[in-house]
């Protein structure tokens, strides 16, 4: 059965079937003013019991309550202590006549009803806590079903139409799952199943609705699977997946919070490279400290014509606001070379990787240039963004980029449109003469990032694509090394920022040799961060630089990969 | 009075969270204090009305205060606004 995976992990467990208590409209008037202060009171004290047994879930310490838990409980006490839902309430008892029991059914309907409604997903999901606090002053109100914290068997996976959040928060060890027939990966239940680690699986539908108590459930939290007395094999293979799950998790969590610091002390940033704001939550979950390459390729593709400023700017600015106050360093436009847009009539040509593309595009058409550095500008109000030009080769376009730059941001002032004016400015270095005249471009720019797919290419003359000659794109070939060194050199030197975000920064073989040319930023895809950072805390600077050594004085790449194998091994 | 435009600058906007926050720091205050965004006006105390706003990352908002602590009130929601807010 499908679902929706909200909590990622595997359970395999007893069913148990929680069906929910009706609550129905009693359908009494009341008949006298005494009756309806009665009723007022009893209103209150409900709504005071239901805070003091928050309050009480709060404290208790044998929950091990995690700081998400915490804070969803202190919510639902605002929720229920709400003014406007008492004020309604109240009303509802004092004209309506109706007993408490029939007007927080009505109240907490009504409002139920909105949320449902409203366009936002996160708002919609809201509904469910506040059905959760109404049902939480019925129970307090109707003293007669006072119902007890459940208890559950060892290794219990609930099945239940909907789960609220306050059932997630008290269910205690024994339960390892749940799956739900509603629910959103935005409801407080999913948000607390995964702070919890639980494996949850939620919008499965009615089907739920044949699972019988005890019967065997495997769940698959990530993809959102629920399997029903599933035969021996799959049990098996489930039970082998969910090992492979727990180590991993546990390798991640454990290095997810460890800093990335060589034994010796130095520090070193690892950043992730992205597409846009999706790809965020991965980059902090494996211990990103920011986006050190922001592609805007997205942007451009899939479409009929150029997106407007504020079609760019809302796509940085959903970046910048996700970014908690981390550097992220967008670049600007590099289509052409094997990145066509359909709209954008580029003529072919015989060597588009030596062509018209990247910032040789943008200082020619300085229309699509100023709209992106205008929307770049922007956002980064809301955010650490940097601009960074892919293709230089020399110091005249970063020169004329940074005039266009100057224009962007006089059209901004005279639009009286609010933008961030000191934007730090750096270069793609991925053509070999930027690699060689790093002295003279370091004097121009805030930071240098080093693209080793392009320069690789470009300085082996080996195209990408061309499987005939694979062999010879060598990232270790000698003359790509010694550009590399002499690019962090000059950085180094004249104290500019300088990071790597081309593949050889998520290269294991890499890291040591990189570490002792004197790198300390680099960016990559998010999965490839725990492993570089292993590397990273478990070595020190000095090996690194006597590695690097080494490695500069062997004349060919076979002996360099070689000799850099036994280190990471 | 005090009024003040603030533009929020957590991605999710004022969800659950900073929405509890915000209720609990007012509470602090005697001075009545509300939030204004598209001539919609509501009362910083309830969950439920600040949530029916629906204040997402990017917009404006006014904050209104009104009342003897004012000066007070208004400094600890501008820290509110723009520090404490993009932590939530």
């Amino acid at each position: 059965m499908n679902g929706i995976g909200v909590s990622p992990g595997i359970s395999i467990g007893k069913a148990r079937v929680i069906k929910k208590v009706q609550i129905a409209l009693t359908g009494i008037l009341l008949k006298d003013e005494v009756s309806i202060a009665a009723e007022v009171e009893r209103f209150d004290h409900a709504v005071n019991k239901a805070i003091n047994e928050i309050e009480f879930i709060k404290q208790n310490t044998s929950l091990n309550l995690h700081e998400e838990d915490i804070q969803i409980l202190e919510t639902q006490i605002e929720f229920l202590a709400d003014p406007q839902i008492r004020e309604d309430v109240v009303e509802k008892i004092s004209f309506g006549k109706r007993n408490v029991n029939d007007a927080v059914i009505e109240v907490i309907g009504n409002m139920v009803n909105v949320f449902e409604n409203m366009d936002d997903e996160y708002m919609r999901a809201r509904a469910a806590d506040i059905q959760d606090i109404g049902n939480r002053i019925l129970k307090h109100a109707n003293l007669s079903d006072h119902t007890h914290a459940q208890q559950f068997d060892p290794d219990t996976i609930i099945i239940a139409e909907d789960i609220s959040p306050s059932d997630t928060i008290t269910m205690g060890k024994h339960v390892i799952g749940f799956a739900t027939q509603a629910g959103s990966k935005t409801s407080h239940a999913a948000i607390i199943a995964k702070a919890k680690g639980i494996p949850a699986v939620v919008g499965c539908g009615d089907g739920l609705g044949a699972i019988n108590n005890g019967d065997i459930v495997v769940l698959d939290g990530a993809i959102g699977l629920v399997f029903i007395n599933p035969d021996q094999q799959l049990i098996a293979d489930y039970t082998k997946k969910k090992a492979v799950y727990i180590e991993s998790v546990n390798w991640l969590r454990q290095l997810k919070e460890v800093k990335p610091i060589t034994t010796d002390g130095t520090k070193i940033t690892l950043m992730a490279n992205i597409s846009g704001a999706d790809d965020m939550e991965d980059v902090f979950d494996n211990g990103g400290e920011g986006i050190g390459l922001l592609r805007t390729e997205l942007l451009f593709m899939n479409r009929d014509s150029f997106p407007t400023e504020n079609e760019q700017f809302e796509f940085y600015k959903k970046v910048a606001l996700q970014s908690k106050s981390k550097a992220v360093i967008v670049r600007t436009i590099d289509i052409g070379g094997d990145k066509q847009l359909s709209y954008f009539n580029l003529p072919a040509e015989q060597n588009p990787f030596l062509g018209y593309r990247a910032i040789r595009i943008c200082l020619d058409r300085t229309d699509l240039f100023i709209t992106q550095l205008k929307a770049i500008l922007r956002a980064a109000i809301f955010g650490d963004l940097k601009i960074m030009l892919p293709m230089i080769s020399n110091v005249q376009e970063v020169r004329e980029a940074k005039n266009i730059l100057a224009l962007a941001k006089n059209e901004l002032l005279k639009e009286n449109t609010a933008f961030k004016a000191d934007v730090e400015l750096g270069i793609m270095i991925e053509i070999p003469s930027a690699a060689i005249t790093a002295d003279i471009l370091a004097k121009e720019v805030d930071f240098f990032s080093i693209g080793t797919n392009d320069l690789c290419q470009y300085t082996l003359a080996v195209d990408r694509m061309n499987e005939k000659i694979t062999h010879l794109y060598d990232p270790f070939n000698p003359g790509v090394l010694r550009l590399i060194s002499n690019v962090i050199d000059q950085a180094n030197k004249q104290k500019i920022h300088v990071g790597m975000c081309g593949e050889m920064a998520a290269d294991p073989l890499a890291t040591l040799l990189l570490l002792g040319m004197g790198l300390t930023n680099f960016s990559m895809g998010a999965a490839a961060i725990p492993v570089i950072k292993n590397i990273i805390i478990n070595n020190d600077l000095s090996t690194a630089k006597r590695i690097c050594e080494e490695v500069m004085h062997m004349d060919n790449s076979q002996n360099i990969i070689k000799y850099l194998k036994e280190f990471t091994a | 009075m005090i009024s003040k435009d603030y533009i929020i600058t957590s991605p999710q906007g004022i969800h659950a969270r900073p929405a509890t926050t915000l209720i609990k720091l007012t509470k602090n205050f005697k001075s009545t204090v509300s939030l204004k965004k598209n001539d919609k006006l509501v009362r910083l105390n309830s969950m439920l009305n600040i949530l029916s706003m629906v204040i997402k990352g990017g917009e404006t908002i006014s904050i209104i205060i009104e009342g003897d602590d004012e000066i007070i009130a208004a400094e600890a929601i501008d820290l509110f606004f723009t520090q404490q807010l993009k932590e939530l």
